[in-house]
């Protein structure tokens, strides 16, 4: 087929021009964090810049040795529950906040706005405002209670708006088939609502999971006693930067990613089965 | 149709008139609704566990704040009081009424720390839609393939998912003075010898937030852009407009609210910025994020109060201006 006519050579070129720029903003997102990971397996004398002086997984032995900073798997540990918490809290009250929004109801657009300014207010602020709360109240912040408070807020619109989307593409004819077969509430949002959701329900507990884990701005006052993954970071952040510190970073991108992969993998899975 | 006419048409029931995002079965007239209950959970029921979530650790905090703005400073702590003191020392510093003074009618620094943090964030949010746009305008028009266009997209969208401190922290290595940066320039003959003004400064903390933040944006304007209807290209094409004109006529118009939301999420990210600063601009510069964290370090909370309640001013203006320029309703 000769359909090199000047405009399809011109479309090409365009296209060609576009890609390479996608690459570049690719080299530039993923650039800085393909070069900490190399530099996290520096040679033992070796700095936090190149040249590499060696190759050894040194730095990362002393990762999971005594460290510096704080006791890191108790960190992680805390992280990954108040990850795994707001994963589900996220997860239900999208659903449920999406399930009221499809009908009309008195000061929806009032509640719409308010879950969307946990997306606008800083996490400084929220931080500063809860923490100076509680401390008037003369109760001690927690990473499992306020921490968790002000975690869910942040993630709460992005669940609430994968939830509308998929609401807003569901056939509410195959509830009303069941409820006109008799079906009650209960049963047809077991057997009809819940099979077809579950996708973006996992999507939606997808934004809780890898926000909380890595949310540091929300959590920076309002852990109290025992830090979480980012605010042990941070922390070594104030300290003189070793490779440590990147192979520490290079552990925590790669744990994101897998629970990302994890995520999409499930969402596939369901999203096949619900079709 | 008029809108009179549109709503003669819902009245009479010939359009049911729906929920926010459809799928409820309409209830046409009050009549009715008498004898047919609403399918489905109850709406209070629904709601009421966010909202309450939403009230104890969104709304409290935020008016916490501006309460505590107006108490007393007690040394190690506070009590309640009425006092405009902390909200003058924003403003002014001593002696700006004194013309023999130095500081006469200058501002105080933690205004021009806020001013500061304000123009900074435009400058970054200018060059994060520079970046944006193109890839967000080539993932939806020029990739034609669904599935391609998915994955590219996630493939650019999923550093956001992972931690923004490590991914200020892996800015070390590219902008040190034997960083990759300068050891390419050296390699390729640019400069001579390694530069020191990659790292510690302005230029290495807007490379930072714009790269940390510059996804935020390419999400709503891809989306937007993935919305037009392609038969309104078509049929431009067909009448002749070249390119720059269908991009100026059709596309950039209708991209416009992805845009606005896209910046808006930028805009009120940096403004409440702080822990970056610390990372790649070796803490040489404040943000008002950061004085607001120390007068919180030193117990000094109705003027952290004070600085939180007017970073949060002029967030609200810049959201305001914003929203005035463009109508994003059509979006949401």
């Amino acid at each position: 087929m000769a359909r090199s006519t000047p405009e399809h050579r011109r479309k090409a070129r365009v296209k060609a021009g576009f890609s390479v720029y996608y690459a570049i903003f690719l080299i530039f997102v993923y650039g800085p964090m393909f070069a900490m990971f190399t530099l996290s397996f520096q040679g033992p004398r070796g700095g936090v810049t190149f040249p590499m002086r060696g190759f050894s997984i040194f730095w990362w032995e002393k990762l999971t040795g005594p460290s510096t900073v704080g006791d890191l798997k108790a960190s992680l540990v805390r992280s990954l529950i108040l990850a795994v918490v707001v994963m589900v809290i996220t997860a239900l009250f999208s659903t449920m906040l999406a399930m009221a929004f499809r009908k009309r109801f008195r000061g929806s657009g009032a509640l719409f706005y308010a879950v969307m300014s946990g997306l606008m207010v800083p996490g400084v602020l929220l931080s500063l405002g809860l923490a100076s709360m509680l401390r008037q109240l003369g109760m001690a912040p927690a990473w499992w209670y306020s921490a968790l408070g002000v975690h869910v807020v942040w993630t709460l619109p992005f669940g609430f708006l994968v939830m509308m989307a998929v609401f807003n593409r569901f056939d509410a004819r195959l509830e009303e088939a069941a409820r006109d077969m008799g079906a009650d509430e209960w049963t047809v949002f077991k057997e009809v609502t819940l099979p077809l959701i579950t996708p973006g329900i996992v999507a939606a507990g997808l934004f809780g999971f890898t926000l909380s884990y890595d949310e540091f701005a929300r959590t920076t006052l309002l852990a109290g006693a025992n830090n979480t993954l980012p605010l042990d970071i941070n922390a070594s952040l104030t300290q003189r930067v070793q490779p440590t510190l990147f192979a520490l970073g290079t552990a925590s991108t790669i744990f994101s990613l897998l629970m990302i992969g994890v995520f999409i993998v499930i969402y596939t899975i369901l999203y096949r089965r619900s079709r | 149709m008029t809108t009179v006419e549109s709503y003669a048409k819902i009245t009479h029931g010939e359009v049911a008139p729906r929920g926010l995002i459809g799928g409820a079965p309409a209830v046409l007239d009050e009549t009715k609704r008498k004898f047919r209950r609403e399918p489905g959970f109850p709406v209070p029921i629904l709601i009421a566990p966010a909202t309450l979530w939403l009230i104890v650790f969104l709304f409290l905090p935020l008016i916490s704040i501006f309460i505590f703005s107006f108490w007393k400073t007690t040394g190690h702590g506070m009590t309640p009081a009425f006092t405009l003191e902390h909200y003058r020392d924003f403003f002014i510093t001593e002696g700006f009424f004194d013309p023999k003074k130095p500081e006469f009618l200058t501002p105080s620094i933690f205004l021009r720390t806020l001013w500061t943090t304000f123009r900074f964030t435009i400058t970054v949010m200018a060059i994060c839609l520079i970046l944006a746009y193109p890839l967000a305008y080539f993932l939806s028009m020029q990739v034609e393939d669904f599935k391609w266009q998915l994955t590219l997209f996630l493939l650019a969208m999923v550093p956001f998912w992972t931690s923004y401190l490590i991914r200020a922290v892996a800015w070390l290595p590219m902008l040190g003075r034997h960083g990759l940066i300068n050891e390419f320039l050296v390699g390729i003959g640019a400069i001579d010898e390694p530069v020191s003004f990659f790292l510690y400064s302005e230029f290495s903390y807007t490379m930072a937030l714009v790269q940390l933040y510059v996804v935020l944006a390419v999400g709503p304007i891809f989306f937007s852009l993935a919305k037009i209807d392609r038969t309104l290209l078509e049929a431009a094409r067909d009448m002749g407009a070249t390119p720059f004109q269908i991009f100026r006529e059709i596309i950039a118009p209708l991209s416009l609210p992805g845009v606005a939301i896209g910046m808006i999420f930028v805009f009120v990210m940096i403004m409440g910025e702080f822990a970056t600063a610390v990372v790649v601009y070796g803490g040489k510069t404040s943000t008002t994020g950061t004085v607001i964290l120390n007068y919180y370090a030193i117990a000094n909370y109705p003027f952290a109060a004070v600085n939180a309640f007017m970073l949060m001013l002029a967030m609200m203006i810049g959201v305001v201006v914003i929203l005035r320029l463009v109508d994003i309703r059509k979006e949401l």
